[in-house]
């Protein structure tokens, strides 16, 4: 109930405040810009793709925050910013949303974004023509008949999307989803050009025709070096935006993206741009620039839950117990991550986990703890559990092992054999449960609990863990129909971790970026949903 | 002489034919699938992008269609870049990997002939240890060390060059990339060159140019260094066509947007269209240059006649 009022109240504070809450770059009184307004910044690697509906992944959704935009944008802190839409209305269970859409919205073509481009994005996204990977979020938001049309039983027209009027959207849910304007922060839901689509077919992203409707068109992309953005002039914000050429470029290893940095080919970096080893030196030559703060996402050790002697609670928490998260984010990892020990993290909106009792014990304590649950399930020094601990080739991840493993050792004994696979090999062995315990990681869609607790649902694709309990199932269904679903993830949270340890939690990621100190409007929040538009350069 | 290149040319087709059936077939049992994803896709939408990709069907069928799509020129759909065709994205990188290759192949041979033709006149002298020692470290140090050790020196101490980008091939993107490119071609160059001149230089006909009392210029130019070069030509076919697409390091480092970090990625992804493209076109690179190097030999050694 809360929940319902704190976001009607949202919703006409949004309506009505529309003129200063959108998203545009504030200049403080007093600081002179430079005469060159141009940024260049890490792009991560280079996306599959740019079509707003199909990406998948932060190198797409980065360059797409910059070429389109949706409903609503994600501000300092997370907050919700009007994009496309001015306000909106909510029946009272949270199923029927109605979007007023502002009507100096335009296409980088000087068409004006309209209703039907939203219904026409909506569809595209659900229809089995366009083969999206991420049509599941269509679904997962609980659009009447997304899951039909996915599956081929309805057609994309009887999707629950309509346009009441040109300036009028309006979506339906079949079950109350209190967080669904959240859900169009995601790219997925971002409004699409009917017309570039059907006339370029799937070079309709290409340089010259990809129509978008942010504050940048695509001016150059060349694969692997670099992407180029510059001015929409038929933004609708365009006068309050200063940066006039944006320049992306595709560096996946941090080391070689900070050594760019150093030599001052780029601006800003990418989330992952401070090299570990590098980040002590940082804060002490150039603290300015350094840009540490908390990301929506999850670093967490699957257990195989079906499969011994890992089906065995006690096996799991005494695994987790000894795990010394502190250790890990001190002097492992090193740059802002938190430790974990639920597996929501904390700073997720509308839902503050309470932490579970072995969070407040000491180290000594879970140590403890965890061989006395070891010993009843059998094992000790002459009986010691052997297993694999499975992980993607990476060495950050095989730093993380190595220390959790000797963590094992240590206290309680255990044999864990360290194995590394090749990404695509790791998620096909992950995928297919042949494993006993497996590195994970998890990044939000969107800033609610459910998109991390969704995942232990026994029909989630994603539940490597393979955890399978119809009483979370059930408090899962309740929260997804509750006005406030609060105490459902609560309860949740309580089954899979405290109880159960269906995984183990060891930290919460950090997003860790350089900025150089003459880039001003940088605003991180906890989903790194980072415009351009915002920003400025300041004379130096 | 048209004999010879027809008859290298038909050569040319079964071996090609062979190296697409052994790629295709060794590609698709490696485990994963370019649809393996962390967060795993759903049934009736993996299904949906099989099918634009043929992949409903079977194995077999697969080949076939890939064989036809080959003929009319068309190296499919990337996997990975879903926005780009493997024909655009060669048409993109490509050109970009065959500039950094040829100006380090004429760094390379250029400074590698000359290194070892100086070594081998000098032979045991300071000169003679100085080049090679040169040569053996170029040969140990590898690109990726030569990549980052340049960067910090030429961009991050010095703001000289850029530290990478590509811009069209414009020259000071082109430096640092062609030195860690020819550093170990040079010095393979400059072993092969030396070790070949010193035979050479001990044979009858130089013996004999000597007894007749012709200028040390005249016997090398004229007599002793096109026949030293015969080890150096063969060398060269396949190596150039690894400096052409074996840039991966390069790329990576210096973000050039070149093909070997297509290759390379191409296989991390299962991007299956990507490596068939890349490896078809290695491989008609290597009978191309090849052929070549046999050609080149008609005009260095007369002993040879096709």
């Amino acid at each position: 109930m809360k929940m319902t009022k704190t976001l009607l109240a949202s919703a006409v504070i949004a309506a009505s405040f529309t003129a200063m809450q959108v998203h545009a770059a504030d200049v403080p009184a007093g600081v002179k810009l430079a005469d060159k307004q141009e940024l260049v910044k890490g792009g991560e690697g280079e996306p599959a793709t740019l079509d707003p509906q199909k990406i998948q992944g932060t190198p797409g959704s980065l360059r797409a925050k910059d070429l389109f935009e949706g409903l609503y944008s994600e501000g300092e802190g997370g907050k919700l910013v009007p994009g496309v839409a001015t306000g909106y209305t909510v029946n009272d269970d949270n199923t029927v949303y109605t979007f007023n859409l502002r009507h100096d919205a335009k296409w980088s073509d000087g068409t004006p974004v309209t209703a039907n481009d939203f219904v026409y994005g909506f569809q595209r996204l659900v229809d089995p023509k366009t083969a999206s990977v991420y049509s599941w979020y269509a679904a997962l938001a609980g659009i009447i008949n997304a899951q039909n049309i996915i599956d081929g039983k309805a057609k994309p027209a009887d999707m629950g999307v309509k346009a009441l009027d040109k300036y009028t959207f309006q979506v339906t849910l079949d079950h109350p989803v209190p967080y669904f304007v959240k859900m169009t922060v995601n790219s997925a839901m971002y409004p699409a050009p009917k017309k570039a689509i059907e006339k370029f077919g799937d070079n309709w992203t290409k340089p010259g025709n990809l129509v978008s409707n942010g504050a940048y068109k695509l001016d150059t992309w060349i694969v692997n070096e670099k992407m180029v953005f510059v001015r929409n002039h038929d933004y609708w914000n365009d006068k309050k935006t200063i940066i006039n050429k944006v320049t992306v470029l595709p560096i996946k290893d941090s080391t070689v993206e900070f050594s760019r940095y150093q030599a001052g080919d780029l601006d800003v970096t990418s989330f992952s741009g401070i090299p570990t080893n590098r980040y002590k030196e940082l804060l002490k030559t150039t603290p300015d620039e350094v840009k540490v703060t908390p990301q929506l996402a999850a670093y967490y050790y699957d257990f195989n839950n079906q499969k011994p002697p890992f089906d065995d609670v006690r096996v799991r928490k005494a695994l987790s117990y000894a795990i010394d998260r502190t250790i890990i984010t001190k002097y492992v990892t090193g740059v802002g991550e938190i430790p974990a020990y639920t597996f929501t993290p904390p700073s997720v909106d509308g839902f503050k986990a309470k932490q579970p009792e072995y969070a407040k014990w000491t180290q000594a304590e879970r140590n403890a703890k965890a061989k006395e649950l070891l010993k009843e399930a059998g094992y000790d020094k002459n009986n010691p559990l052997d297993f694999t601990l499975l992980y993607n080739t990476n060495d950050g991840h095989k730093k993380i092992a190595i220390a959790v493993a000797s963590m094992w050792k240590k206290t309680l004994g255990v044999n864990a054999t360290l194995e590394n696979q090749e990404w695509k090999t790791f998620i096909d062995t992950r995928n297919l449960g042949n494993f006993g315990v497996a590195r994970d990681g998890w990044v939000g869609d969107y800033n609610e609990a459910s998109t991390f607790l969704d995942l232990f649902k026994s029909t989630n694709t994603s539940n490597n863990a393979h955890y399978n309990n119809p009483e979370y199932d059930g408090y899962m269904a309740q929260a997804a129909k509750a006005k406030d679903p609060a105490p459902f993830y609560q309860k949740a949270e309580d089954l899979v971790i405290d109880k159960d340890m269906a995984v183990a939690p060891i930290y919460q990621y950090s997003i860790k970026r350089l900025v150089k100190t003459y880039v001003g409007g940088y605003q991180p929040n906890l989903e790194d949903n980072i415009y351009t538009r915002d920003m400025y350069i300041i004379a130096h | 002489m048209l004999r010879f290149i027809i008859k290298r040319l038909l050569e040319a087709i079964p071996t090609l034919l062979a190296l697409v059936t052994l790629s295709f077939f060794l590609m698709h049992f490696a485990p994963g699938s370019p649809f393996t994803s962390e967060r795993g896709v759903p049934p009736a939408v993996l299904a949906n992008l099989q099918a634009k990709y043929h992949m409903n069907e079977s194995l077999m069928s697969q080949y076939f269609h890939y064989l036809w799509d080959l003929l009319h020129g068309n190296l499919g759909y990337s996997f990975r870049f879903t926005d780009f065709t493997i024909n655009q994205l060669v048409a993109q990188s490509f050109p970009v990997s065959a500039e950094i290759g040829f100006w380090s192949f004429v760094v390379a041979v250029s400074i590698g002939v000359l290194c070892g033709v100086f070594a081998a006149l000098r032979q045991n002298s300071l000169l003679d240890y100085g080049v090679m020692a040169f040569a053996n470290i170029g040969m140990v140090l590898p690109n990726f060390v030569i990549a980052p050790l340049c960067i910090l020196f030429f961009s991050i101490h010095y703001h000289w060059l850029p530290a990478g980008g590509w811009n069209g091939g414009a020259w000071p993107y082109l430096i640092m990339p062609v030195i860690a490119m020819s550093t170990s071609y040079i010095a393979q160059i400059a072993r092969i060159t030396r070790g070949s001149m010193i035979e050479t230089m001990h044979s009858n006909f130089i013996r004999t140019a000597r007894a007749k009392g012709l200028p040390k210029s005249h016997i090398i130019i004229r007599h002793a260094l096109r026949p030293a070069m015969l080890p150096v030509v063969s060398y060269l076919g396949p190596a150039f066509v690894g400096i052409i697409t074996g840039s991966v390091v390069v790329d990576q480092f210096f973000g050039t947007g070149g093909i070997g970090q297509h290759f390379v990625n191409g296989a991390i992804n299962r991007d299956y269209s990507m490596v068939m493209g890349i490896t078809i076109l290695i491989g008609t690179l290597t009978i191309l240059f090849n052929a070549i190097v046999d050609i080149v030999y008609v005009f260095i050694d007369p002993k040879i006649r096709y």
